[in-house]
């Protein structure tokens, strides 16, 4: 069950993983290394299927086609799964059977616990980086706890992500773990025996300590480069020695460096030759240039590991798992963006808001309007960019304490983090009480009710016009679907005659217990590490809020240019007659400035419900559970704003992605269904912070689903039921 | 490389076709009769037509499905690909027909031959026997499930 390096041969890889075996070729060709012993595959097999995880992972992976999934999606699958593997104990017999193991080969001394996956480091599938190694690891317990979340890192996001471009199965990937013993090397690096900039030289880098932080960039290394052929020394790059990762108890520490270390390189020449001759040994070994980790303790040189350099031909390849490794955050940089968003992006779309509606759109002539359809989209463009950047990668936030939360409290709702999230301050929701304060006021005077249901306003001083001017003044010029929405006075009247009608709503069940869960998250930190448990906190709260907030200022600035395209289209009306609505931007500036175009504006066709001599009816459709609770009512299939101020009460909101800016129906709702799939998308959100039952990733459904049809929402189980139950007899 | 591509998966627009495979592909189905207020399931050869409008079996006249139909003639029939392991949970497809069935008369067995008898040439003296029965079930819907619990129906809309 546990293979010693010395008992892995040629033939092994698919048990041991590329890891494992170039290790072991190392050991047996006489290389220095620390101890390691790998479990292989069989070990991670067995894994799964004795505890029932096997059927679980299928289940998982079942509900839509992987190729559909959104990233959103596959987060929250990988976040479901760690979440189990960090659940599911070891059967009994198995673990015994390796700690044992382990024991008789470590006794207490650390270890790395590494993954070592078949087709890994394969030059056509490099996964390097892309699943979790844990260093500094001590006793049996501590150890297969980190090999089960080194298993549970093949189901990661990144490598998810990474899995499906390059066309792979994940039900089809098996995980072997390396165990080595930790050498706590004086100085540590990585070699390139062929500079990858230039294949006459070749390349040493070196830290103090560890080369964790190295390799994950938090530590600057000394550079030295050598010509290839003579090992004659070219250059010395000398870093900013500052840092240096140590070993802890249970773990790895970035901490500054001593003063005198500080002013020395990690190692002397005549080691950086060594190194270098070491460096080429491995390549003649494998018969590829190498990229080697290695660590000098006890006065010799070790080899970590040694794999071969990604080809230029799969530099392509790379550039994807580069860029599926960016998905992690790291604190340092969710801070930095936070602090742009909040002094630079949100105070500048608001600005650029208010700036654009003060202009009077009717006073231009039509080349001005054509100009300004065109300033305005350059804008929203630049906005849109900005809002990339920063605010969609700052959504990690909530992601990064979530993961912390499940690490240090095993929950069995791998969502119960999301409560201490929730009520942060959400516009969207502010902007929803101030509507409510609206409804009471209605509810609470019968006459103005009347007035107001015969389609009448009271006078202008009256203090129901007063907050009505207020509400519109306030949340007046955002967008959705395309259009600025319509929020006069006599809509949100309507819409606040509506909400009158309905039950005054109770607190939501999410506000309950959340102090308790809070103190039970500080209670899992040492003391030492409080103050970055509540920095965690706060990051995870500010994403939550700002990711809402965001959609709402730049939605206003899109609503500014729509309005622009709006006025155009006004404008052409008279001329193009009934073309006009499905006019792009583009087509509406060469139109203003009297030029000719072809407005065929094709719509695309309804997709058909019909195949052939069939009609395909959804019966039951599966999505995310992602608010808890039944529901049954009318589906309202909202696509466009005369949609979603149809909306009525008890009615199911059904739609394709639901957005900050027009979740003012949601009290109205019964239940939220959404197209777009994730945990901690706004229709979530919104559903949560209502206590409504929400359902989200329904491929098809806005199209599978009918305005009017009865619907039942199971949000426990993440179901979308079409029609009555009842059959009918045949 | 141990690492192989996914196969593509039915979608809603691709389930005729996905049930067209489904039908083709398993011989048997679990037809459900009913003795009064009793269902009662029994396992049959399957073969339905290529429109799916029909699907054929034949039993003893002698069985309890037999005197089941004669009495009420609304059945359902269950055909699957199920293989009793963990992936089913992922990949297995269902679908349940529903219709009423009729017995063909000795002068309106060529469609039972023309697609019975060809998909099972080894139950040539089953079929052949006086004493079985050919059913054919006219199917009204289809509810076919895929993932577990996604769950689409498609209404047989033929006039014949």
């Amino acid at each position: 069950m546990i293979l010693r390096l010395d008992q892995i041969g040629p033939g092994l890889e698919d048990k041991v993983g590329g890891k494992a075996l170039s290790l072991a070729r190392l050991q047996q060709s006489g290389f220095k290394l620390p101890k390691a012993v790998c479990l292989p595959t069989g070990v991670y097999l067995d894994f799964l299927e004795q505890s029932g995880l096997k059927g679980k992972l299928f289940l998982e992976l079942g509900r839509k086609r992987f190729a559909d999934m959104r990233w959103e999606e596959i987060w929250d699958i990988s976040l479901r799964i760690r979440s189990l593997f960090l659940r599911t104990p070891l059967p009994s017999a198995l673990e015994v059977d390796l700690a044992q193991g382990l024991a008789a080969e470590f006794a207490e001394r650390p270890v790395a616990v590494r993954s070592s996956a078949p087709g890994e480091d394969a030059a056509r599938t490099s996964f390097a980086g892309l699943h979790d190694s844990y260093l500094n690891i001590e006793g049996g317990g501590s150890i297969l706890e980190k090999v089960r979340l080194v298993w549970a890192s093949l189901w990661s996001d990144r490598a998810l992500l990474y899995r499906r471009e390059l066309g792979l199965d994940p039900a089809k990937s098996a995980m072997a773990v390396v165990i080595q013993e930790i050498l706590a090397g004086d100085s540590s690096g990585v070699a390139f025996s062929q500079n990858p900039l230039d294949p006459n030289q070749a390349v040493v880098e070196a830290v103090h300590g560890l080369n964790q932080g190295l390799v994950d960039g938090s530590v600057q290394p000394d550079r030295w480069i050598m010509r290839r052929q003579s090992g004659e020394l070219l250059s010395h790059t000398p870093a900013t020695r500052e840092k240096a990762v140590m070993p802890v108890e249970g773990g790895v520490e970035l901490r500054p460096l001593d003063q005198k270390l500080a002013g020395k390189a990690p190692i002397d020449q005549d080691q950086v030759h060594q190194v270098f001759t070491l460096n080429l040994k491995a390549e003649q070994l494998f018969g590829a240039p190498q990229d080697m980790e290695w660590t000098w303790g006890n006065n010799a040189l070790h080899v970590l590991q040694s794999r071969n350099i990604t080809s230029q031909a799969d530099q392509d390849q790379d550039d994807s798992r580069i860029k599926y490794l960016g998905l992690t955050r790291s604190l340092e940089n969710l801070r930095q963006l936070r602090q742009e968003i909040n002094q630079e992006l949100i105070p500048g779309m608001a600005e650029e808001a208010r700036a654009l509606a003060a202009l009077n759109l009717a006073g231009l002539s039509d080349t001005q309007l054509a100009e300004e359809i065109e300033r305005r989209q350059a804008i929203y463009g630049q906005w849109e960019a900005e809002y990339w950047r920063c605010c969609i990668p700052f959504a990690h936030g909530m992601r990064l304490f979530g993961q912390v939360y499940n690490d240090r409290l095993k929950p069995r709702d791998p969502y119960q983090f999301m409560r201490l999230l929730a009520g942060a301050g959400l516009i969207s929701t502010v902007r929803n009480q101030n509507l409510q304060e609206l409804t009471a006021m209605l509810r609470r005077d019968s006459d103005l009710k009347c007035l107001v249901e015969e389609g009448e306003l009271p006078s202008p001083d009256h203090p129901f016009s007063r907050a009505l001017a207020a509400f519109t003044g306030q949340y007046a010029g955002g967008a959705w679907a395309g259009e600025q929405l319509d929020m006069s006075a006599p809509q949100i009247a309507r819409l606040a005659l509506r909400l009158s009608r309905m039950e005054p709503a109770g607190p939501s069940q999410e506000e309950s217990g959340v102090p308790e869960l809070e103190t039970a998250f500080f209670d899992a930190f040492p003391p030492e590490q409080m103050e970055q448990a509540r920095e965690l906190l706060q990051i995870g709260r500010d994403s939550y809020a700002l990711r809402d907030n965001d959609n709402m200022y730049i939605g206003r600035v899109q609503g500014e240019l729509l309005a622009a395209q709006a006025e155009g289209r006004k404008r052409l009306q008279h001329a193009m007659g009934e073309r006009t609505p499905s006019l792009s931007g583009s087509q509406i500036v060469a139109a203003l400035r009297g030029g000719t175009l072809d407005a065929s504006g094709d719509e695309p066709d309804a997709p058909s419900r019909s195949q052939g001599a069939f009609r395909l009816m959804a019966r039951q459709l599966v999505g995310q559970p992602a608010g808890q609770g039944v529901a049954v009512g009318k589906a309202r299939v909202v696509l466009n704003s005369q949609d979603l101020f149809s909306f009525q009460a008890g009615e199911v909101l059904i739609c394709d992605a639901v957005d900050p800016n027009m979740t003012f129906v949601v009290p109205l709702a019964s239940a939220v269904v959404e197209r777009r799939g994730g945990m901690l998308i706004h229709g979530a959100i919104i559903a949560r912070e209502y206590g409504l039952p929400c359902v989200t990733g329904v491929p098809q459904v806005t199209e599978l689903v009918k305005t009017g049809e009865m619907v039942t929402v199971d949000g426990h189980l993440g179901l979308v039921i079409v029609g009555p139950n009842r059959l009918e007899p045949a | 490389v141990r690492w192989e591509p996914i196969a593509p998966e039915p979608e809603p627009a691709g389930l005729r076709q996905s049930l067209h495979n489904l039908l083709d592909r398993q011989r048997l189905g679990v037809l459900s009769s009913v003795a009064g207020e009793q269902p009662y399931a029994s396992l049959v050869a399957i073969a339905a037509s290529p429109d799916l409008s029909r699907i054929y079996f034949a039993t003893s006249r002698s069985t309890r499905k037999y005197a089941n139909l004669e009495a009420n003639p609304r059945a359902a029939m269950l055909i699957d690909n199920r293989s009793n392991q963990a992936r089913d949970f992922r990949q297995a497809m269902a679908a349940t027909a529903t219709g009423r069935v009729e017995e063909l008369t000795p002068g309106a067995e060529a469609a039972f031959g023309q697609f019975f008898t060809a998909k099972h040439p080894y139950l040539d003296d089953f079929i052949s026997a006086p004493s079985t029965a050919k059913f054919c079930l006219r199917v009204k819907t289809y509810f076919v499930v895929n993932r577990f619990q996604n769950v689409m129906e498609l209404h047989v809309d033929l006039k014949s």
